[in-house]
């Protein structure tokens, strides 16, 4: 940030100021700068789900946009993250109380034998930002944990994660195993990770790979709009 | 003995010299240059040369496919053969599927700490060291430029959770008994706040699988 920015009162920004200042400071990773506007915004009156939606979701969509076109990379996506974590810490509990809109149930993890999760992580955060529920089994996941938790919920969607070679096809063994219990079609099968493609997904029987995380938002919307569209005919 | 600089292998790769008088065509990692210019050396495999892509795609695998089939393209008029020293290296399965259908070989394995280690051993361990994160001897000399920078850790260490947070020990799969790079893979383990553990692999099934390529047709 220029020692211009440094001088920024936040407290004395208009609403129209301040919403594109929180956009910088997610872009700039300022973790402290994001939760005092937020705590700003919701002290102003604003409802916890705009401040989610136009100030950090949006924020979060332009960093989306500039990792994708190659001007951010990996340190400054996590960076951001970071600060939008923050901002959401804030806001998770209030949104529930605020009765926002919940697009869908998610269980998320990443597969057996892999311990990588910044991607799921990131994933995570940006589908609770989308309005998804999210239940997040945390890493080296064997096949029992992610269908005992889609047993024992109320689930639309399976996301599974891998980074290795060595562990992506476990994909395959979780999807295996939810057709033998005749549950596979009760729900919709996300999958992503840096050495998969969309022939992996196919092969494997999921329903789409997401090649990041706002593919994975984006297609996870399509999805529930699908099903609430057949639910509806 | 070709001399090349790490900065180099990391970014730009290794052009071949020209195949007068090398039939076989080695195809690499930038991060495998140094070991394979030993093999060449070691057993006097003159009918070889190598050519590398750039290392640092190592961070970004969906670049490996095209690169290996444009280098394959391009040379396949100049060599008998060209042999491909990849393993899968994070291609999700697309190099091998690739190699098949240009008609050339490649290494087996998911990437270079498996082969490194051997295979077969690699495999039969993995399940144990999940939490293990590999240097190799390029990895360890190159570990700054890399690694570090590249993942902003020199300007933002309160990312190390983030990336590291999962594992619990560098192993430091050495080609060669080298102290200093020895000691400097201790000091990258100690930053990474990671237990330490030095395995001397030597080249593994690399060797192996370069000895199995044919001299003449």
């Amino acid at each position: 940030m220029s020692d211009q920015e440094d001088d920024i009162i936040l407290s004395e920004l208009s609403d129209e100021e301040l919403v594109p200042q929180i956009h910088d400071d997610l872009y700039d990773g300022l973790k402290e700068e994001i939760e005092e506007s937020v705590n700003i915004l919701l002290g102003r009156g604003w409802m916890p789900y705009d401040v989610l939606t136009k100030a950090l979701v949006e924020g979060m969509r332009i960093v989306g946009i500039d990792f994708r076109d190659g001007i951010l990379f990996v340190p400054e996506v996590l960076l951001a993250a970071n600060a939008m974590k923050g901002g959401m810490a804030i806001l998770k509990p209030l949104l529930a109380e605020t009765g926002a809109p919940r697009l869908g149930n998610m269980v998320i993890g990443t597969v057996k034998g892999d311990i990588h999760d910044i991607g799921k992580n990131l994933v995570t955060m940006m589908m609770e930002g989308a309005g998804f529920e999210v239940k997040d089994l945390g890493i080296n996941n064997p096949v029992e944990n992610y269908l005992d938790e889609l047993e024992n919920g109320d689930y639309d969607i399976l996301g599974m994660s891998a980074l290795l070679t060595t562990t992506m096809p476990y994909m395959k063994v979780v999807i295996d195993t939810m057709v033998e219990k005749g549950m596979r079609d009760d729900y919709t099968v996300l999958v992503g990770g840096a050495p998969l493609n969309e022939e992996f997904g196919k092969a494997i029987g999921a329903d789409a790979y997401c090649r990041d995380a706002a593919v994975a938002v984006e297609t996870a919307k399509e999805f529930m709009a699908k099903k609430h569209n057949q639910m509806n005919a | 003995m070709i001399e090349v600089s790490d900065h180099t292998l990391t970014e730009q790769g290794l052009d071949a010299r020209g195949s007068d008088p090398a039939r076989v065509l080695v195809l690499a990692c930038g991060a495998l240059a140094r070991e394979i210019l030993a093999l060449f050396k070691i057993n006097k495999w003159d009918h070889m040369d190598l050519t590398c892509l750039p290392a640092k795609w190592h961070m970004t695998p969906d670049l490996i496919t095209d690169g290996v089939e444009d280098v394959v393209r391009k040379h396949r008029g100049d060599y008998d053969q060209i042999f491909v020293a990849y393993a899968d290296c994070g291609t999700g399965g697309l190099l091998e599927t690739k190699c098949a259908e240009l008609g050339v070989e490649m290494i087996a394995g998911p990437h270079c700490y498996s082969f490194f280690e051997g295979n077969d051993v690699f495999a039969a361990t993995a399940e144990d060291e999940i939490t293990a994160f590999y240097l190799t001897d390029f990895l360890v000399s190159v570990f700054d430029s890399f690694f570090w920078k590249p993942m902003g850790l020199d300007r933002h260490p309160e990312l190390l959770e983030m990336y590291f947070g999962n594992y619990e020990k560098v192993v430091y799969q050495a080609q060669t008994e080298n102290a200093e790079l020895t000691a400097k893979a201790r000091d990258c383990a100690a930053r990474m706040g990671l237990r330490f553990e030095r395995r001397f692999t030597g080249y593994g099934d690399l060797q192996t699988a370069l000895a199995g390529i044919p001299a003449a047709r």
